[in-house]
């Protein structure tokens, strides 16, 4: 009969969307639990105060790299969240409707597209090539090249939101344009806009294949922005790809530290990503 | 005071009041510079001028990146681009040592393996937008689709890490004699299976690029107007043939292009590729054989080139890289716009 075959099509399809849901969610459930078994079991005060050991020893520990990782992270964001930010305050009250406007925002998104290492590529060759060694400073530069598209598009989104009402009435009261952007929209839009940097912020945090030619990692304490930093993300790798049993046990517990950092920062701009904007207004 | 008209008030109290006025004018401070500049009366046009005008560098400052990876990557790839000329993509030796550099293998590698994931992936995804937009009851859908979105924020070193030690031994131990065994007859699954090599990155790739391609089709398929899914229903069609005729036709667009938006990530992801691919530079038609991605070779290979050429030609790799990235994503994003009209709930 034909409505049975239709039904049984329809029941069947139905079951496939559940199995395949479950199936997805098998490899994350795998890699989280896991990544927390194992590294759970690795992490220890050492973890976070020592610096690596020498091959073979026990012990030892990452906490250069999560130092390095925040100086290369602290770099980027200042270079990259006001240029984001100024593109993204100008696509949403400038360019409105401009062709400017349209090919900015089409070039972002292909921007957002291109793979991180020829972002590094291009610092290496930029910075790198020209002061002869690698340095923290070109690793900053790779991450915020990468940030700055992100952080535009995300800004642009958020200002949209703001009412026009809420502008026009500033405008009518006399405020200049400059002081309505900065006072009215920045200030209404900013929760989002906050939340958009720190997704920026997220993606960049776990990026490894920027830093592997231009920040290149360093087994010691360093603060200087001009020699080669650790970063969390590159002695992962490191590690992982080596033959010993101590260093994939540090991989593992790296990995942990570096996820729970990323997870918070997602989870939170989950829970603020709605709060900041005008309730009723469009 | 004795003026015509003018009205004669009592003594102590024009005393008092002058008494009483004196010390407010003291209090009144004059009006600091920053204040006195925030509250004037000017037209503002030269601080709405430097501020538009910051603005747009800020703004002109993508396409200043966009220009500025293009020319550092061309300069510094013209020594191998007049070694080798056209051959550079067309020749399958790699040989460091005599200076003799081509790409085709990373080309097989970066192509074969992204197409495989790219099978693998889009039934899940297309299957999993469906269950979260029309099958999954209204409170679960907010949980899942955090989820689905939680495995795009897992870093690729992280997928590397976890593939390294738990998918190699998989596909090594379990899923590779199986395959061996049943499907051995297509000849691609031949020679030795040590877990590492193009299956197993194409697994890894797929299990990245899912959110991607889930994430933008379910954007794509909310975009079709609800008149059209209620026609359908009302028709008499089932569930499947509502999404069939109405959903999956109209967004068919938008499903392409979110694919071809998968396919560009996947063409360009380095880490975990690089840690399970084997980094051979072998074509070989089985899928067990180790190989190498155009994006794998520049993570090995570039902080150890020694002598120019070798740079030149590792950079060579990194500007069709980036090219072909730039056109991929064009035409995906081209394609997602035409049918969300840039209504996207995201920007991913």
């Amino acid at each position: 009969m034909s409505s049975l075959r239709r039904s049984a099509a329809n029941h069947l399809v139905t079951t496939l969307a559940i199995l395949s849901t479950v199936v997805v969610l098998v490899p994350l459930v795998a890699i989280l639990g896991y990544l927390l078994y194992k590294g759970a079991s690795s992490l220890n005060l050492a973890f976070f105060t020592h610096v690596p050991a020498p091959v073979g020893q026990q012990g030892g520990g990452m906490a250069n790299a999560i130092v390095g990782s925040g100086v290369i992270l602290g770099l980027a964001s200042l270079l990259g969240i006001p240029v984001g930010i100024g593109a993204g305050v100008y696509l949403a009250e400038y360019g409105q409707g401009r062709l400017l406007g349209k090919v900015i925002r089409f070039t972002a998104d292909v921007l957002n597209g291109v793979p991180s290492i020829v972002m590094g590529m291009a610092a290496y060759a930029l910075i790198v090539a020209k002061q002869q060694h690698f340095s923290a400073f070109a690793g900053g530069v790779a991450l915020a090249i990468m940030m700055v598209p992100t952080i535009t598009r995300t800004t642009e989104e958020m200002l949209a939101t703001v009412p026009h009402a809420v502008r026009e009435a500033a405008l009518g009261l006399g405020i200049p344009k400059w002081r309505t952007v900065i006072s009215v929209s920045l200030r209404t839009a900013s929760p989002g806009i906050i939340t958009g940097c720190m997704l920026a912020f997220a993606r960049v945090a776990g990026e490894t294949a920027p830093l592997l030619f231009t920040a290149f990692g360093n087994q010691f304490w360093s603060f200087n922005l001009n020699q080669p930093i650790a970063a969390l993300p590159l002695q992962i790798f490191v590690y992982a790809v080596s033959p010993y049993d101590e260093w994939h046990r540090l991989a593992w517990a790296g990995a942990l530290v570096l996820i729970a950092m990323i997870m918070i920062s997602v989870t939170l701009v989950r829970i603020f990503a709605n709060r900041g904007a005008l309730k009723g207004g469009h | 005071m004795n003026e015509p008209g003018s009205i004669q008030l009592p003594q102590t109290v024009l005393s008092e009041r002058t008494q009483a006025t004196e010390p407010v004018v003291e209090a009144i401070k004059p009006p600091s510079i920053v204040r006195s500049f925030l509250q004037s009366k000017s037209s503002g046009k030269v601080a709405d001028g430097t501020f538009w005008g910051l603005m747009i560098v800020c703004a002109l400052s993508i396409f200043l990146i966009v220009l500025l990876i293009l020319s550092v990557l061309v300069v510094n790839s013209k020594l191998s681009i007049h070694a080798f000329g056209w051959k550079f993509f067309t020749s399958s030796s790699w040989d460091p040592n005599s200076g003799d550099f081509g790409a085709l293998p990373f080309i097989w590698g970066t192509v074969v393996s992204s197409l495989l994931a790219v099978c693998m992936a889009v039934p899940l995804a297309l299957c999993v937008s469906i269950f979260l937009l029309e099958i999954c009851p209204l409170w679960l859908r907010g949980p899942i689709a955090f989820l689905t979105e939680l495995l795009a924020a897992i870093p690729s070193v992280i997928y590397g890490l976890w593939a390294i030690f738990i998918l190699v031994p998989i596909m090594r131990d379990n899923v590779g004699p199986v395959l061996q065994k049943y499907l051995g007859w297509t000849g691609l699954f031949g020679g030795s299976n040590f877990g590492v090599g193009m299956l197993t990155a194409s697994v890894i790739l797929a299990i990245m690029i899912f959110p991607v391609i889930s994430s933008i089709s379910r954007d794509v398929m909310k975009a079709v107007p609800i008149h059209q899914r209620e026609a359908a229903l009302a028709l008499g069609a089932t569930r499947w043939e509502m999404i069939r005729m109405s959903v999956l036709r109209n967004a068919r667009i938008g499903i392409v292009g979110s694919v071809i938006l998968g396919l560009g990530r996947a063409l360009g992801e380095t880490m975990a590729v690089t840690m399970v691919i084997g980094n051979h530079p072998d074509i070989s038609k089985s899928l067990f054989a180790p190989a190498t991605t155009l994006a794998s070779v520049i993570a090995n290979e570039f902080s150890e080139a020694t002598g120019d050429l070798y740079l030149s030609a590792l950079i060579e790799i990194g500007l069709a890289l980036f090219l072909v990235t730039i056109v991929v994503n064009g035409i995906a994003r081209l394609l997602v716009w035409a049918v969300t009209r840039g209504n996207t709930a995201r920007a991913v």
